[in-house]
């Protein structure tokens, strides 16, 4: 019997118990809305300038004008407060000796790492599906097409679980939560900053490397409504590497 | 039940653990004895499985703890010194979790955490959240999860530690009370504890075993002085001498003010009454006569002293 649905079932509600996930989720919501009011308002006064331009009515690429500017910002709020949602996950249960319960306990480390990542995963699911709100409100008056916004809701999924995953293993190296938080902040800007390396190296080896590491320009690709195959490769692989490292974390904290 | 053979553990250099060896029966109730830092904690956390060993090789239940580490833990319930409580959870929730990480059906559970929360004394907090709880709540709440898969082997890590003494009772009582069914070894470093509850005691100093033996032996393998203190009502510098005569007193000392004195005598020689009527037929005022109770540290001096010839 594979025990991971006990623990994000336990990590769920000692999540829903303590206010972080509603201080968390509030501002998300709240900076996601202010900036697609920003961003809608901006369009329809471009519209209107057209129309008294031209004296027609403006046909906007609302994909253009809207979402992807939308989702280029969200990333960046991700990027800040998801490191605060995963620094509890393994620094608590050291501090308060939980972790001697759960490490003395018929369960595999794997198990404990999968539940822990997926409960959080499930919680940014939760917050980010409360934002279609926006997408599908703004289809009652205006018209555009719903694939590339399908797609970038996939890449905002793949994302955020990236930088999850970075915060899952940054929790299970200390037993301090702000630590955990400023580490895996400092490895997602990391991962950001390498994107933007990228492009002073120019065509050459480095440079393509560098790239590929940087989610930035996988990101990209999907909020424009490419889907590409390398991309999924590069969240499910990058995913899966900080799984494996937050397991051999923990390895390493009973050996050592 | 437990077989532990040269077990040695090194912190880097450090070397916590020095190539102890014991074993335990089945349904003995065993105390590690020692003070903090003697390697009690690493002792019992090698035992559980929370962390490997450098060398040597440990087996409960027949189970080694490196090959099968999983049939151990099913048999071993835990108590860490700081008990293992997520503080937003309900007694209940907390236990229900812990149940389900220990791999008990959901039927069992149920029946176990019944019979527990009885066992335990926590009937009335049951639906309160452990944040919110005593400390001495929360000890038992600790207990309520080291035993809610009914382990045959129990290891409980200084389990009346920071307790008030109502409750250390308590707590001690409830122990007894699991003797026979359940092997249990428990850490203390008081004296008194290790010999109130315990049927055999492991003395741990510095990474070495002092001293494996029963309450009874061990006392009387302390017993080889005993050490009395008096008090007068008026100090009297013949007195001194007097006391010293008596036969049977090894050495009288003054004590931290004139008119006490501080006499250690041999064992098995009863010299009170001899003391008392010197005291009184010379008039000084006899106002205490006590025995001095032996100290953790004086058994350490003594098994120390005694051991090293052996080393």
């Amino acid at each position: 019997m594979n025990l991971t649905h006990t623990i994000i079932a336990k990590e769920l509600r000692s999540f829903f118990v303590s206010p972080v996930v509603y201080v968390i989720g509030a501002i998300f919501l709240a900076v996601v809305g202010l900036l697609s009011y920003q961003a809608v308002a901006n369009a329809s006064n471009q519209a209107i300038r057209l129309m008294q331009l031209q004296n027609t009515n403006a046909q906007l690429n609302l994909n253009e004008m809207i979402f992807r500017p939308l989702f280029q910002s969200m990333n960046l709020i991700l990027m800040i407060i998801l490191p605060l949602l995963t620094m509890r996950l393994f620094a608590e249960e050291r501090k308060l000796r939980t972790f001697e319960l759960l490490l003395t306990s018929p369960i595999g480390v794997n198990e404990i790492v999968s539940g822990k990542f997926l409960s959080v995963v499930i919680i940014y699911a939760g917050l980010l599906s409360l934002t279609a709100l926006i997408p599908i409100t703004l289809a009652a008056y205006a018209t555009f097409d719903w694939n590339p916004i399908i797609l970038g809701y996939l890449a905002l999924l793949l994302q955020g679980a990236l930088m999850l995953s970075i915060g899952l293993f940054a929790s299970a190296l200390t037993e301090n939560q702000i630590i955990a938080a400023f580490l895996s902040f400092g490895l997602i800007l990391g991962l950001w900053v390498f994107g933007a390396l990228s492009t002073a190296f120019g065509d050459s080896t480095l440079g393509h490397i560098l790239s590929y590491l940087s989610f930035t320009e996988h990101y990209e690709r999907l909020i424009r409504g490419l889907l590409n195959v390398k991309d999924l490769v590069y969240y499910i692989s990058g995913m899966a590497f900080m799984w494996f490292a937050a397991h051999q974390a923990i390895d390493a904290y009973r050996w050592k | 039940m437990i077989d532990v053979q040269h077990l040695t553990k090194h912190y880097g250099q450090v070397a916590a653990l020095n190539d102890i060896s014991f074993s335990i029966q089945k349904g003995e109730i065993v105390a590690f004895l020692g003070p903090n830092g003697a390697g009690k904690t690493t002792t019992m956390r090698l035992l559980t499985g929370f962390m490997p060993p450098t060398s040597g090789s440990v087996h409960i239940a027949g189970f080694d703890c490196l090959e099968e580490p999983w049939e151990v833990k099913k048999h071993i319930g835990y108590l860490p010194e700081t008990p293992p409580l997520y503080l937003e959870l309900t007694v209940t929730e907390y236990l229900t979790f812990v149940g389900r990480i220990k791999r008990l059906g959901p039927e069992q559970l149920h029946e176990r955490m019944k019979l527990i929360i009885n066992q335990t004394g926590l009937t009335e907090v049951q639906s309160r959240v452990i944040g919110h709880l005593s400390r001495g709540y929360r000890q038992r709440v600790g207990l309520a999860q080291a035993l809610i898969h009914n382990p045959p082997v129990l290891i409980l890590d200084e389990p009346t530690t920071g307790l008030d003494p109502n409750q250390i009772i308590e707590i001690r009582d409830l122990i007894k009370s699991l003797a026979g069914s359940h092997t249990i070894i428990l850490s203390t470093h008081l004296l008194a504890e290790a010999t109130a509850i315990c049927q055999k005691v492991i003395i741990i100093h510095k990474g070495h075993i002092v001293a494996i033996d029963t309450p009874e032996q061990l006392g009387t393998k302390l017993r080889q002085s005993a050490i009395l203190n008096l008090t007068v009502k008026q100090a009297d510098p013949g007195l001194l001498d007097a006391l010293g005569k008596i036969s049977g007193v090894i050495d009288v000392s003054q004590g931290l003010t004139a008119n006490t004195y501080i006499i250690e005598t041999h064992i098995g020689k009863d010299v009170r009454e001899e003391l008392i009527n010197l005291v009184v037929t010379q008039g000084a005022g006899l106002l205490e006569l006590s025995t001095q109770a032996v100290s953790l540290e004086d058994v350490f001096k003594m098994l120390t002293r005694s051991n090293k010839p052996t080393e």
